[in-house]
């Protein structure tokens, strides 16, 4: 145990900065799942590989000099229709079973897709650079990379962006009337077919754009998607489905909590601790719901 | 007309089995010495494990155009059956099991990495096959007492505690301040140990004591806390990812330290990946290709360096040199023990003494080898931004003088 962070104001600034910033980017991953979680009832393994996909589209770009920012906008076109793909070769035969399925399915796709960004971009460690710079803060006490900055903005951007599209458009409305009630909404003459392709095409989009951003912020590795699942599974479990706000509020909060549980525990109980946290939290929920039902008996 | 069916896929089923099963080879048939080799060439391992290939390929090709392997007054060359262990321990021991067993390969070479080689080992050891490796360092290895196992390179725990005697040297003598950041992993661990000695040994102190996950991918929280203790040398290890990371977030955090310290560098190709920001960085190393260790076939690292670039596009890291000496190695023994026994080919090797352009060989009672010492170079860039690794320690073959401490970043 140690207290360091506590002891020195300007660290625990620092702590939480640092971890506001990486649980935006997080809770943008997340958004994604919960959307597709909502809507078709499948809890997508495969996440962290999209995402990983996402960061090498962006690496790509970088090597043949264009700058990995604009990874953020063609990151995701290219994404959406790799979405659109695997949903019409595998998720559209899983969409309508049981959870249990759709694990299995997206579980073989990841390892494809692991093997196939392995075999296709080799199993180095690679990153792009954003040139960026560095904000200081506080009498240079406090650093921000910038391009932490610029990733936590582009994922509200998204975000933000992304609700109003469900408000707004036809087919965002299309798809929160499947997530209400898909046989309802199919009665109603809603294309369920088309609003689930799109659905996991708006999910990969997302893990493109957040792909983009990782691989300027952090590095990028054929193998490296699974922590980025297990994160978001988390983000989601933790807020609730189907509650976006939460999404984004329990995103930011287990950032925070990571990086202190960092300084605190040691970096090697950081995921430890992530995952404390989330068997309290369904315990929790266990307890409150036994409750509740003791109540309406 | 069903019958048939049966019949005719029952009879391929026995056609496919025997094909694979009847071709087996000998430890030597003909004028071939036949060595088997577990490599990663897919999975995690994958970049290393074709550098790894490509290293004994080379020093096959060069053995055998040069004369081959002289036993018994009679001429061999040869030859390696590869198998891929797609970078999995359980894989690469069954592979070794069935090179052995089934191929019928009495000699081995080793596969990349400490882990692959920590779950091949056993096997070698209980069928008494001499097993020559290159690229597993963990310490581990060589404390297990086995007899059948060599390797060509220093131990994991030599690997940074250099860089803490520079430091004090530097220091005047005096002990310093020392943050470490190493991954929990068999082989950074044992690097870790290594630096441990060296603070014993100089008195120095430890201000930070940081384990990275495996997922790692921020190292933030350590970095801040380097900025707040000031150490004297940052000490860093956790393969290629840990190297990037390190360097980006140093960077990105302005973090000022007199001395960084780091293993994996050239793998991670820190210089090319993160230009001038990778500057002054030290990086622990096998070999460096301007050593001046010489030998007959590749004569000098200069010139394994141009031939290997010739032959395959690009500058040789440290795990493909390793691997063409355990070649090398392998040769020199065969001709000294002057026959196929493998007990005779195990005491000839135990018995290595030679210099080869990775370095000089002779093993311990565990199979390490002592009489290499481990190499530090510095990343230096020009004004140009164009930057190279020069050797800074041991003062013996260093070609470049250390820069010491780092410059600040905001005199940059």
């Amino acid at each position: 145990m140690d207290f360091m962070v506590f002891q020195y104001p300007m660290i625990t600034v620092q702590a939480c900065l640092d971890g506001l910033l990486l649980g935006i980017l997080f809770a943008l991953i997340a958004y994604g799942m919960a959307l597709q979680w909502g809507v078709m009832n499948i809890i997508n393994i495969a996440q962290g590989d999209l995402v990983i996909l996402g960061g090498y589209i962006a690496y790509f770009m970088y090597l043949y000099g264009i700058h990995p920012a604009w990874g953020v906008i063609v990151s995701p076109i290219i994404m959406y229709f790799i979405g659109v793909g695997i949903y019409k070769l595998v998720i559209n035969k899983v969409v309508d079973r049981d959870l249990f399925i759709s694990i299995l399915a997206t579980f073989g796709i990841s390892i494809l897709f692991m093997q196939l960004m392995n075999f296709a971009f080799g199993a180095d460690v690679v990153l792009a650079n954003s040139g960026y710079g560095t904000t200081m803060l506080f009498d240079n006490n406090v650093t921000l990379p910038n391009s932490k900055i610029f990733s936590a903005v582009i994922s509200i951007v998204f975000a933000i962006g992304l609700v109003i599209y469900m408000k707004k458009s036809k087919l965002g409305r299309a798809i929160r009337a499947t997530a209400q009630n898909s046989r309802a909404a199919k009665i109603l003459g809603v294309d369920t077919e088309k609003v689930y392709a799109a659905t996991f095409g708006i999910n990969a989009a997302l893990c493109g754009v957040a792909g983009a951003l990782i691989s300027i912020t952090f590095t990028i590795h054929p193998y490296m998607g699974l922590p980025y699942t297990i994160r978001s599974f988390m983000i989601v479990i933790v807020a609730g489905l189907g509650n976006l706000p939460g999404v984004a509020m329990s995103g930011m909060g287990l950032g925070v909590f990571e990086e202190f549980a960092d300084y605190i525990l040691g970096t090697e109980f950081r995921i430890g601790a992530v995952f404390l946290l989330l068997v309290l939290i369904l315990v929790y929920r266990r307890f409150k719901l036994s409750r509740k039902r003791e109540y309406l008996k | 007309m069903k019958i048939i069916r049966i019949i005719l896929s029952f009879i391929s089923a026995v056609v496919i089995l025997f094909s694979t099963s009847v071709v087996s080879f000998a430890k030597v048939v003909g004028d071939k010495i036949v060595l088997g080799a577990a490599i990663s060439l897919t999975g995690k391992y994958s970049s290393n494990g074709v550098h790894t290939q490509n290293g004994y390929n080379m020093a096959v090709d060069r053995i055998n155009s040069m004369g081959g392997v002289k036993v018994g007054g009679k001429t061999y060359k040869f030859e390696i059956i590869y198998y891929d262990d797609e970078s999995n321990p359980k894989r690469a021991a069954q592979l070794a099991e069935r090179l052995i067993s089934q191929d019928g390969v009495e000699f081995m070479l080793g596969p990349y990495s400490s882990g692959l080689t920590k779950a091949i080992a056993p096997v070698t050891e209980k069928y008494g096959v001499p097993m020559v490796e290159a690229n597993g360092a963990s310490r581990s290895l060589f404390t297990k007492g086995y007899k059948y196992l060599f390797a060509v390179l220093a131990p994991a725990n030599l690997y940074l505690d250099v860089a803490i005697d520079l430091a004090v040297e530097k220091n005047n003598g005096k002990p310093v301040t020392v943050a470490m950041a190493f991954e929990q992993d068999a082989f950074s661990q044992d690097v870790r140990l290594g630096v441990l000695d060296a603070i014993k040994r100089t008195g120095s102190k430890k201000v930070i004591d940081d384990k990275l996950p495996k997922e790692l991918n921020d190292m933030a929280a350590t970095l801040v806390k380097v900025k707040q203790m000031k150490p004297d040398v940052l000490v860093v290890s956790g393969h290629t990812k840990g190297a990037l990371t390190a360097i980006r977030q140093i960077a990105e955090m302005k973090v000022d330290v007199p001395m960084l310290a780091m293993t994996h560098c050239d793998a991670a190709k820190l210089s090319k990946q993160h230009g001038k920001n990778s500057q002054y960085a030290l990086c622990a190393s096998q070999w460096h290709k301007t050593l001046t260790y010489k030998d007959n076939f590749f004569k000098d690292g200069m010139t394994y360096a141009a031939d290997f670039e010739k032959e395959f596009g690009y500058d040789p890291p440290y795990q493909s040199a390793e691997s063409s000496a355990a070649l090398l190695v392998f040769k020199d023994a065969f001709e000294r023990a002057n026959s196929f026994d493998q007990k005779k080919v195990r005491d000839a090797l135990a018995a290595t003494n030679m210099q080869t352009f990775y370095g000089n060989i002779k093993f311990a009672e565990g199979g390490q080898n002592v009489d290499k010492p481990m190499v530090l170079f510095q990343v230096m860039c020009d004004g140009s931004g164009k930057c190279e690794n020069k050797v800074v320690a041991p003062t013996k073959w260093a070609s470049a003088k250390l820069i010491h401490p780092i410059p600040k970043w905001s005199e940059r």
